[in-house]
C-alpha cells in the first residue's frame, strides 16, 4: 500500500499525550511514528530501556502506553524483549494464545550503543522476532548530557566540555548501524524525521513485519543537549540528511539500499551552526575542527555509496 | 511409592524442571551449575519438554529474559552460581519488586578473588537482601524436593525463589534419591495462572514504573508483607509435600535439640557432617544438638528463638564472611532475633568456615562443640568472631 500521511495520522495514537517529555524532543515523535506502523488489529508489547522516555511516560500511577509495556533496566531492554517474545512462542505452542503480537523495544543511544550493547547484540544474534528501535540523541540526556559513544566528534557535553585544552569530545561517533548490519539480521535501517515522514514510516513497517530481528536507528534530537529552539527540530534533522551527516539507508538481507541522495550535498556547517553543542567550533582558530568533520562525513558518505553500489 | 534413582544434585534439579515442564528457561553456563542448563537443553532438544530455552549471552540477560517471560505470563526459570549470581544481582531486585515468581536454581560457589570454583555461601548471602525467597538444601534429595515446592511457594506470595544447594558437594556428588512420579508432580505444582500479564489480549499491562517518594515506600512495604506471608506458605506447602512423599519440610530442621545444652546453627550440606558429629558426641553422653536453617528468606526468627532459648551456648556457622570486622551474616540475624525476643541466656559465638571449599570434617564440628562446652561451663564467651580450620 502506498504511504499516505493523512491516513497514517488518522490511526489511533498508541502513545497518548500528556507525558512529560520536553517540547521539541525527537524521542516521542520517533515512538509515535513507529507505533503507528503497527497494523491496527495487531497487539504489541513494548519494551523500554531506562531513559528520559521511560521515566517521562511511565511515572506511577500513570502510563502513556496504550499497549502492554515493560521497563526493566537501563542495559537490558533487548534481553527483556527477547524474554517476552519467547514467552509468546511458548504460549502459542501450548495453544494459550491465538492473536498476533509484535515486540518492539525502544532505547536511547546510551542504552543501545553503550551499556545495553551486549544485550542488544545477544538478542539480535539469537534471532528473536522483534524490532529494536534506538532513538539516538547522541548523549546520556536523562542524566544531564554526558557523552556516549554515539556523541559526535568535538561535541560539547557535560563530560566532554569544550575547554581551553580539550575542545569537546575527542572521539568520533560509533557507527552502530553498520555494526548491526554485521550481525546478519534480516533488516537494518537508519532514518529520521524528514518531509512527510514517509521514510521512517515505511522503514518502521518493514522492520515490524520482517520476520526475525530488525534494528532501526532513528536520529532523535534533544533540544536541551543539542541546544536548539524546540521549533527547529525538523530543520535539524533535515540538515543532518542534506549534509550526509546522517544518511538515510536500509540494509535488507545484507543488501545496502540508499534511501535518499541529496541533490545538492550541503556543507557540514549548515548542520553544526544550528546547535549550541557545536558553537565552539565556529570560534576563530577552530576552523580545523569543521574541516575535519567535513572530511569524516565525506569519507563515510563515499563508503556508504560504494556499499550501495554492490 | 516414589521412584528410586541415583542422581547428582544438578541432575536432580534438571529432572525436577523436566517434570514441571516450565514455559521458558534463560540460562548461561557457570561452574558448578552449568550441568543444569546442559541436562535441560537435552530435554528440550529431544522433545521431552515444551519449554523454550534461551541460550543468552550472560547471566544478566538470563535474569532479564526471565523477567520478560514471567511478566508476559509464563513460568520462567534459570540456574547459576557465584559470579553469575553477582552479575544478575541488579535484575534480582527488579524481579522481586515486580513481584515475578521466577525460580532460580543456585549451586553455591565462592566469589573471586582469589578465583575459586568450590563451595561456600558468599554468592547466595551476597544477594540475601534482593527480596527473593531462599531455600537451602542439605542433600540432593532436599534440592529436588525444594525445587518441586518452589513454584507453589513463590507464586502464592508473588515473589521469586532461589533453590540453593552446595556446589560440587551436592551438585556433583551422586546420591540415592527418591523421585516423585510425573503425574503427582504435575498435580502438586499445578498450572501458572497469573492475574495480570503482558500478553493478555483483554487487558494491557504496564510493568516497571518509575515511582516517586510518594509511592516507592508503599511498594517496598508490600514486598516486606509478601515475605512475612511466605512463612506460613512454606510450612503449608512443606506439610502437603510431606503428605504426598513422607518427607515433610518447615522453615528449620531441629536435630536432637530436645534436651540440648549446646547447639550449632548451620545451613546446607555441612549439616550432614554436623549431624554425624552430634551423633558421636551424643554417644559420649554430651547434650548437643543442631538447627539447620532451610529457609534463609524469610528468616525463621521465631523458630530459631524457640529452638535456642534453653541452650547454654550456641555457635552460628557462616560459610561466608560479611567483612564487617564483627561477624558473618547469619550470626547477626540470629542474635538480632534473640535480642528482639528478649532472650539473653544463651551465649553465642560465630564461626566462619568452609570458605572456597575448605573441607569441613566431623572433627571440625566436634571442635566447635568442645569450645561451646567450655563456654557453657565457664560462662566466658571470649572472641565471638572466629575462623574455623584456618592457618593463621
Amino acid at each position: 500500500m502506498n504511504y499516505n500521511l493523512k491516513e497514517n495520522l488518522m490511526r489511533e495514537e498508541r502513545l497518548s499525550g500528556g507525558h512529560r517529555m520536553c517540547a521539541g524532543c525527537g524521542s516521542p515523535i520517533a515512538i509515535r511514528t513507529v507505533l503507528r506502523q503497527l497494523e491496527p488489529g495487531d497487539k504489541a508489547v513494548v519494551t523500554g530501556a531506562t531513559s528520559c522516555m521511560e521515566v517521562s511516560t511511565f511515572m506511577y500511577p500513570y502510563t502513556a502506553w496504550k499497549d502492554s509495556f515493560i521497563h526493566n533496566a537501563f542495559e537490558n531492554a533487548a534481553a527483556t524483549c527477547s524474554g517476552v517474545e519467547t514467552a509468546y512462542k511458548a504460549l502459542k505452542k501450548r495453544g494459550k494464545i491465538d492473536e498476533t503480537w509484535k515486540f518492539i523495544t525502544f532505547g536511547g543511544d546510551g542504552g543501545t550503543y553503550d551499556i545495553g550493547f551486549q544485550s542488544l547484540s545477544g538478542a539480535m544474534e539469537r534471532g528473536h522476532d522483534m524490532v529494536y528501535v534506538c532513538y539516538d540523541n547522541e548523549a546520556y540526556m536523562n542524566t544531564g548530557i554526558q557523552r556516549s559513544s554515539s556523541t559526535p566528534h568535538f561535541a560539547d557535553t557535560t563530560t566532554t566540555p569544550a575547554g581551553t585544552v580539550i575542545p569537546g569530545k575527542l572521539q568520533k561517533k560509533k557507527d552502530l548501524t553498520k555494526i548491526m548490519v554485521a550481525h546478519g539480521v534480516p533488516y537494518v535501517a537508519q532514518t529520521t524525521f524528514i518531509g512527510n515522514f514517509k521514510d521512517i514510516s515505511e522503514k518502521a513497517h518493514r522492520a515490524i513485519y520482517t520476520p526475525g530481528p530488525a534494528f532501526l536507528n532513528v536520529m532523535a534530537p534533544c533540544p536541551r543537549g543539542w541546544r536548539y529552539p524546540s521549533e527547529k527540530l525538523m530543520e535539524i534533522t533535515k540538515m543532518a540528511v542534506e549534509t550526509c551527516i546522517w544518511p538515510l539507508y536500509e540494509v535488507v538481507e545484507g543488501k545496502y539500499i540508499l534511501s535518499y541522495e541529496p541533490k545538492d550535498k550541503r556543507p557540514v556547517e549548515e548542520y553544526l551552526k544550528l546547535q549550541g553543542r557545536f558553537a565552539h567550533m565556529f570560534k576563530p582558530g577552530n576552523e580545523w575542527m569543521i574541516e575535519q568533520v567535513q572530511q569524516e562525513v565525506d569519507r563515510n558518505w563515499e563508503a556508504l555509496l560504494k556499499l550501495c553500489e554492490l | 511409592m516414589g521412584i528410586r534413582e541415583r542422581l547428582s544434585g544438578n541432575e536432580a534439579i534438571a529432572y525436577a524442571m523436566k517434570q514441571i515442564n516450565p514455559d521458558v528457561m534463560g540460562a548461561f553456563p557457570i561452574t558448578p551449575s552449568t550441568e543444569i542448563p546442559q541436562y535441560f537443553s537435552a530435554y528440550v532438544d529431544n522433545g521431552e519438554v515444551d519449554t523454550e530455552f534461551i541460550a543468552v549471552e550472560s547471566e544478566h540477560s538470563a535474569m532479564s529474559t526471565c523477567i520478560g517471560a514471567e511478566a508476559a505470563g509464563c513460568r520462567a526459570i534459570s540456574a547459576t552460581s557465584s559470579c553469575g549470581l553477582c552479575y544478575m544481582t541488579e535484575m534480582l531486585y527488579v524481579a522481586a519488586s515486580d513481584r515475578l515468581p521466577i525460580t532460580l536454581a543456585v549451586s553455591c560457589r565462592a566469589l573471586s578473588g582469589p578465583i575459586n570454583i568450590n563451595n561456600d555461601h558468599s554468592d547466595a548471602m551476597g544477594v540475601r537482601d534482593t527480596g527473593w525467597l531462599m531455600l537451602f538444601a542439605e542433600t540432593n534429595q532436599e534440592a529436588y524436593d525444594n525445587y518441586l515446592q518452589a513454584m507453589r511457594i513463590g507464586e502464592a506470595v508473588g515473589l521469586p525463589i532461589m533453590i540453593c544447594q552446595d556446589g560440587f558437594i551436592t551438585s556433583h556428588a551422586i546420591e540415592n534419591i527418591e523421585l516423585v512420579e510425573d503425574e503427582k508432580v504435575k498435580a502438586f505444582v499445578g498450572e501458572y495462572r497469573p492475574k495480570h500479564y503482558l500478553l493478555n489480549k483483554d487487558e494491557p499491562m504496564a510493568v516497571g514504573a518509575y515511582a516517586t517518594p510518594v509511592y516507592y515506600m508503599e511498594s517496598k512495604r508490600q514486598q516486606a508483607q509478601a515475605m512475612m506471608d511466605a512463612k506460613e506458605v512454606i510450612r503449608k506447602v512443606g506439610a502437603e509435600f510431606g503428605a504426598m512423599t513422607g518427607r515433610t519440610y518447615g522453615l528449620i530442621e531441629e536435630y536432637r535439640m530436645e534436651d540440648a545444652e549446646e547447639a550449632i546453627v548451620i545451613i546446607g550440606s555441612s549439616a550432614g557432617t554436623a549431624k554425624e558429629a552430634v551423633n558421636q558426641l551424643r554417644q559420649g553422653g554430651k547434650k548437643v544438638g543442631l538447627i539447620k536453617v532451610r529457609s534463609f528468606r524469610p528468616f525463621p526468627a521465631e523458630e530459631l528463638c524457640a529452638a535456642l532459648k534453653h541452650v547454654k551456648a550456641f555457635a552460628v556457622m557462616d560459610k561466608d564472611d560479611s567483612f564487617n570486622a564483627h561477624c558473618g551474616p547469619m550470626y547477626a540475624e540470629v542474635c538480632a532475633a534473640l535480642y528482639a525476643a528478649g532472650i539473653s541466656g544463651p551465649k553465642g559465638i560465630n564461626y566462619i568456615y568452609g570458605l572456597g571449599g575448605r573441607d569441613v570434617r566431623v572433627e571440625s564440628i566436634q571442635h566447635v562443640f568442645a569450645e561451646l562446652e567450655q563456654i557453657a561451663s565457664t560462662g566466658d564467651v571470649g572472641e565471638t568472631y572466629r575462623y574455623l580450620d584456618v592457618r593463621e
